[in-house]
Formats: C-alpha cells, structure tokens, sequence
C-alpha cells in the first residue's frame, strides 16, 4: 500500500469506505424507524416507519451480501481472524494507557486495520450481531408466510424479543464506537480517514502475523 | 494524492440504494392508476347499470292489476289471504323463519335460543309476559300472549317487509296490528294513520332497507337503542356512513348481503356464525350469506401489501368502520336499578340529556347515550354464546348476558370490534338466577309499569314462563354484545395503523396476540435502555479522564 513521508497511508479503499457509511447510515435508520416501530417516540408515524423500516431492512440484506463478497473475494476477512496477541496490552492501553500519553500498542498500520480488540469486536458484529439482526428481522419481516415456511411454531414475541434485544446491543455498540473515534492523534483523525481513506498515523512496522496477505 | 477527489462516488452509492429501495418497497408509493382502471372495468359497470338504469325491473308482474288485489280490505287479515291465494308457498316458508318463530331452530335444543326462548338481554330483558309491546316488531297480526297460534296463516303481516310505499305502520302496543283509526301514541309523541290498503298491496314488491329498518333501526323500543350500527341515518345513509348502502351511490338493500332463500334470510346469529365461509364468490358463488371476502377478496388492498397481511387475525369491520352510531347517538348503558322514582307530583317522569335522549325514565331508569363510539374489540369466530335465564349466576361480577365465542388460537377466529352495551337489570339474588320481569301491561296488571313495584312485576313475569323465583329482586351488572358489521367508512376514513399498534391504543388488553407498538417487553426495554445509557456514562467518564489527564500532561 501507498504511504508518504509525513506518516499518512492509504488504509480504506473506496468500496470499504462507501460501505461502512451505507451501513451506518442503513443502521442509524433502522434504529429509528425500528424503535418508532416498537413504541419509543412518534416521528414518521406508524405506518410510515413500518414501511421505511421493511425497505431499508431489505436493502441492508441486498448490500451487506456484497460486503460478504467483497470480504472474501479481497482476503480482507483475514483482518477479522480474531487473537489474543497484544489482547491485554490493548485493553492496558484504553483502560490505562492512553490517560498517560503511552503510544498505542497496536497502532494501524496499511497491512493491518483493526487492533486485537478491534478484531474481536468486527468480527462479532460482522459475523455474529448483524446477521442476528437480519436473520431476525427476516423472519419478522415474513411473519405471515410462516405457517407456509413450515415455521407455524414460531412466537411472534419471541422473534421480536430477540430483535430487539439485538437493537439494543447495536446501539450499545454505536456509543462505544462513536467515541473511539476520537482516540486517534486528534479526535476527527479516524473520522477523517474513514472519509478520504488515507490514515494519518507513525508510521510503524505491523507485526509479522498482523500482517494482511492477499 | 486521491483524497476526496471523485464526490461522484458518493451520488453514485445515494443512487444505488435509492433503486434498491425504489425495488423494495414498491407500496411506499402510490399506485393510485391502478385502481382508477378498476373502477372503470366494464364488467362491474355492466352489473351496476343493469340494475339501477330508471325503470328496470326484476318482476314479470304488476300487483296493481291482480284480481285479488282489486277490493276494499277492512282488515289486514284480508290483505294476508290475498297474498297467499297466488303466493301458496309464503307461508310455509315464513312460519319456519326465525322472523315468525324468534326461536332459533338450529340452536342448542332448537327452543331454548331466540327472542321467544330462554334467551336475555339487558334493555327490556325479554319477551314472554311483556308481548303486546314486544310483537309490534313481529312479521304478525295478534301475538299478545303464549296462545298465539304460529300455525294460523291469515296472521302473517306481508306487508311489513312488502309495503314499498312506506306508508304502513304497526301501532307500538297492539301486538303487530295497524291502527283502525288515526291514533296518538304518548310515548313518541305520534299519531299513527290506519294504512290505505289498496293503495299498499298495487305496490308490494322486495323491502328495501326502510322495510327491514322499521323494526331493525329501532330494536330496544327507540331509534338506535339497540346495535349501534343500525338506526334510522341508515334508511337513506351518505357514502360517508356507510360506502355500500350510499343512497346515491351503490345504494345496497340489507338482502344484497343478507342472503334471501324462500323467505330464509341470512344472518341470525346466535350459537351458529351468520356467515359460515368466509371465500370470494368466484369460488363458491352459492355462500349462504354474503360477507365482506364473498366480493373483494382474501387479498382486498390493492396498494397496500401490509394491509392484507392482517386479514388473517383482523376482520374488515376491524379497521372499515372506525366508530359507530356516527349519524344519530346509540344507548351505550341502561340502568334499571333506578327506575321507580316519582316526581314532586307523585307522577313518573323523563329527563332529557344529550342529544336530545332521555337519561332518565321512571319506567326505565338511568340510560347513557353516545355517538360516534370507538367500538370494543373481541376474538370472534361468528358465533355468540348467550346466557340462559335458567342459568346459575355469580352476581359478584360483570355478567355477559351475551358474549362474542372465539379464541385468539383458533384459526377461524379473527378481531372483530362490538357495541358494548352495560347495564344493571333484575335477578333473583337467592336462586342465583336471572329474572323476566312482566314490564308491559294495563293499569290493572301486575306489569312494573302499571305499578313500579318489582317484586309483582318479577313474580307475574316469572309465573308466565313457568320459572322459580323466590320473591327477592335484586340488581346485578351485566354487559351485552353486538357485532358491528354496518357503517362501513370511506377508505380515508379508517382506523389508522397506530390506533392499534399502540400501548394505549384501541387493542389494549386483548389477549393472545403479539401486537408490535402494543407489546413492548417492559422489562427488556428497560434493561436495554439502561445498557446503552450505562455505555454512554462510561464513554463520557473514559473521554473526561483522557481530557483531564492529557491537559495535565500540557501544563508539566
């Protein structure tokens, strides 16, 4: 990958980056309309929010399979194999580190993206929480096929349980990813660089296993 | 340097999920073309003019000029036998009607079920004991008492359903009789005309919605007491009240769903649903009575996919008739525990409430009147379960003297809205039954309103159908049920999604269904809220310490 002098490299491409805005904003929508749905507040009205809701699920479900595409055609899944090489350093480094000045133990490097934790977290959204979520919205989404799907068993409430459960961990997780953009050397740094693609950082030679292999 | 240099990346992605969205949700925009073709299909415009072009008639015969009919008649009686001297098999077909019997010969044993049976209400309570007031409703010359001869042909009224002049009346109190001579009837304040026969029977024909109404719109003993969604407003209603029944428009007669076979109309409804199959026409085009899927369908919303996902568990009526009694008000309560009082005269007296109802009678007691109600939703299969008046009671509770039959987990049951009507009638606190009090009668009778005096009225009402009472009355809440299947609104006008899918909303309280709005997981919302506040609190806390901690770091 490309990098300069000054330290900046070019870490997201552009489809990455496309992606990772769709599905934010796919996200953000979702949990509004979704919890319009559920009762919380009044905002597009009932009716509307179901629609939006539905519409916008599915377009979820259609991009996120070239996102699963684009993972596997490019090798990129490597970057979610999860370890715990470095795990506890950069738990140190949050929890401690960072309040003193100490340099990242795992600093992003153009041939590794995502730190120990980083891993772990996408690898468990991207894997595990959103395809809950779309799994469950899904079967919501088809209730009244059920009986014809051979799913007549099905709880409604208990679908809908378990999607809003998986909500409430998505926004969960929204806070916390929010703010830890604001822990690279300024606090718009990683914002700025999942906009242009170019992070800014020391330049820093990534271990040999964080190492992306095409 | 690529930074930012090609914004058309960002349009083209807007413009990639406009189209999947556009793909994915085809209802969010109107296809308001596609029903503007249907209602000009040629077929349904065919049907429509061949029946209501001027002049168009259904009948080989004019009664105007029919031999039988060319006399002077004295007695209704007459008109009775003229009839059936051509239409010979009428009154077999009408003496094993419901209309003739008010027993319900399907039901339970085949005499308990029926207005004539075991069978209660909470407005006047029942018939047997109290008939001369009750039968000017009934298809019948004659029925003042238990005697009546349901074999007797001459007694049979033709022209109650037949008399399309709208002229005839039956006086109130003369057991379904007319009047000889004009007469003022106190109650209502009206003088009733005797009928001018000859002009009646040159104009007999099929009743229209006046016909049925004369009797149906005024069930309970007044305009609107009874259903809620029958009164008077609905002789000529606007499209606003009722879209099928619009007299300006498809201007349907109750028998266009109220299936007519030899004199048998569809829809009683006691033990047994009033429309038994619930399919389109174009699969069993012979249903025994029409319901709303007979015309338009499983799958009647045409831009609205959502919509149809709900006829499942959700009848029409459900969302098509956002309230009733939205012309004239309905009785939504009668309290018959505070009947008896007098005025300072000594003298039974009325007080008039809103919209011009009365809110108190002597004879009656406390009513409530309402319009334009929010009607009480129920599961409901088509049948009702009704309470016998030889049933054992616990007056501790609210008594269903009536009740929609249906559960949330049987297949054939769906939501149905109902008018609710709640009351307080007489019982017999030791036999732990209910009561028919003899209401009705001459100065001299037993009947409460000659002498306002229960225990008599209890007593000559219970000795006439032959029950135990043990001479104490007592008073107990009861609650009544009626399906609301009329006043069809305008599309604009129907229940919007978030009256239902609603914590407060119109569905509060019914049981056996997940309904999304309504039923939130509490205890989960809760938890989750609380997590993601919890997130935010630690996110706030780690940003502040890094602030503190990195301003310190300046100033050493």
């Amino acid at each position: 990958m490309s990098g300069d002098a000054n330290g900046k490299f070019y870490l997201y491409t552009r489809y990455e980056r496309f992606w990772h805005w769709l599905q934010a904003a796919l996200i953000i929508a979702l949990a509004a309309t979704g919890f319009e749905v559920h009762g919380t507040f009044a905002l597009l009205g009932y009716k509307k929010a179901v629609a939006v809701h539905s519409a916008l699920g599915v377009a979820w479900l259609i991009a996120f399979a070239f996102f699963v595409f684009w993972v596997a055609t490019t090798g990129e899944w490597k970057q979610y194999v999860p370890t715990t090489k470095k795990m506890f350093e950069v738990m140190r480094f949050y929890g401690y580190g960072i309040f003193i000045g100490q340099p990242h133990p795992s600093p992003k490097t153009p041939d590794a993206k995502h730190n120990p934790l980083q891993r772990l977290t996408y690898l468990a959204l991207a894997a595990v929480l959103l395809p809950f979520m779309m799994a469950t919205g899904l079967l919501y989404y088809a209730y009244n096929d059920w009986a014809a799907l051979g799913l007549g068993g099905l709880s409604l409430s208990v679908v809908a349980l378990a999607h809003l459960i998986g909500a409430f961990a998505i926004l969960a997780f929204l806070v916390v990813h929010v703010y830890m953009t604001t822990t690279g050397h300024t606090p718009l740094a990683h914002v700025k660089a999942m906009c242009t693609g170019w992070e800014d950082v020391a330049t820093e030679k990534p271990e040999e296993w964080e190492k992306r292999t095409a | 340097m690529r930074q930012c240099k090609r914004p058309w990346h960002l349009a083209g992605a807007l413009a990639i999920v406009a189209a999947l969205l556009y793909a994915a949700a085809p209802g969010l925009l109107s296809a308001a073309g596609v029903e503007k073709e249907a209602e000009k299909a040629p077929g349904r415009q065919l049907a429509r003019s061949a029946t209501q072009a001027p002049g168009a008639r259904w009948t080989t015969a004019d009664h105007s000029k029919f031999e039988a009919l060319q006399k002077e008649f004295t007695k209704p009686e007459e008109v009775t036998a003229a009839c059936l001297s051509c239409h010979q098999m009428a009154a077999d077909q009408i003496q094993h009607s419901i209309h003739w019997t008010w027993i319900c010969p399907d039901c339970g044993d085949g005499k308990s079920m029926g207005k004539y049976g075991k069978t209660i209400n909470n407005f006047c309570i029942a018939v047997p004991s109290n008939e001369p007031r009750c039968t000017s409703c009934h298809i019948g010359y004659g029925w003042k008492d238990k005697s009546f001869d349901f074999t007797a042909k001459n007694r049979i009224d033709c022209l109650a359903c037949h008399d399309t002049t709208h002229t005839y009346e039956k006086f109130p109190t003369k057991a379904g009789y007319p009047v000889t001579e004009p007469t003022l009837f106190p109650e209502d304040g009206k003088t009733y005309l005797p009928p001018d026969y000859k002009k009646i029977v040159a104009k007999v024909g099929r009743p229209d919605r006046l016909n049925c109404g004369a009797c149906h719109f005024y069930g309970g003993g007044g305009d609107g007491v009874k259903h809620g969604d029958l009164d008077s407003s609905m002789g000529m209603p606007k499209k606003s009240l009722d879209v099928h029944m619009d007299a300006d428009g498809l201007n349907f007669a109750c028998q266009r769903c109220h299936t007519t076979k030899e004199h048998q109309i569809a829809g009683r409804l006691y033990t047994s649903p009033a429309a038994p199959e619930r399919i389109s026409l174009t699969e069993a085009d012979l249903a025994s009575k029409i319901a709303c899927e007979s015309c338009h369908g499983q799958k009647p919303h045409k831009t609205d996919a959502k919509a149809n996902d709900h006829t499942d568990k959700v009848a029409c009526q459900s969302c098509h008739i956002p309230e009733f009694a939205r012309v004239l008000p309905t009785k939504m309560s009668w309290d018959w525990s505070t009947a008896g009082k007098m005025n300072a005269d000594g003298k039974p007296f009325k007080k008039e409430g809103p919209y011009g109802k009365s809110v108190y009678d002597s004879k009656k007691g406390d009513f409530v009147w309402e319009k334009n109600v929010e009607p009480a939703y129920y599961w409901f299969n088509g049948a009702m379960s009704n309470m016998l008046v030889t049933d054992t009671v616990d007056p501790s509770k609210r008594l269903s003297v009536n009740h929609p039959a249906g559960s949330p987990d049987d297949p054939k049951s769906r939501i149905m809205p109902f008018k609710r009507h709640t009351g307080k009638q007489p019982f017999d606190p030791v036999n732990a039954t209910m009561v028919i009090p003899h209401l009705f009668g001459p100065k001299d009778s037993e009947a409460y309103w000659a002498n306002y005096d229960w225990k008599r009225a209890v007593t000559s009402g219970m000795k006439y159908v032959d029950l135990p009472f043990s001479g104490e009355v007592g008073f107990v809440e009861t609650e009544y049920f009626f399906p609301i299947t009329h006043m069809v609104a305008p599309k604009d006008k129907v229940v919007a999604c978030d009256q239902c899918h609603a914590r407060e909303g119109r569905l509060k309280g019914l049981p056996g269904v997940y309904i999304p709005g309504r039923d939130v997981h509490a205890g989960v919302t809760m938890v989750g809220w609380g997590a993601v506040i919890a997130a935010l609190l630690a996110v706030i806390g780690h940003g502040v310490g890094r602030m503190i901690s990195s301003a310190r770091r300046k100033g050493q």
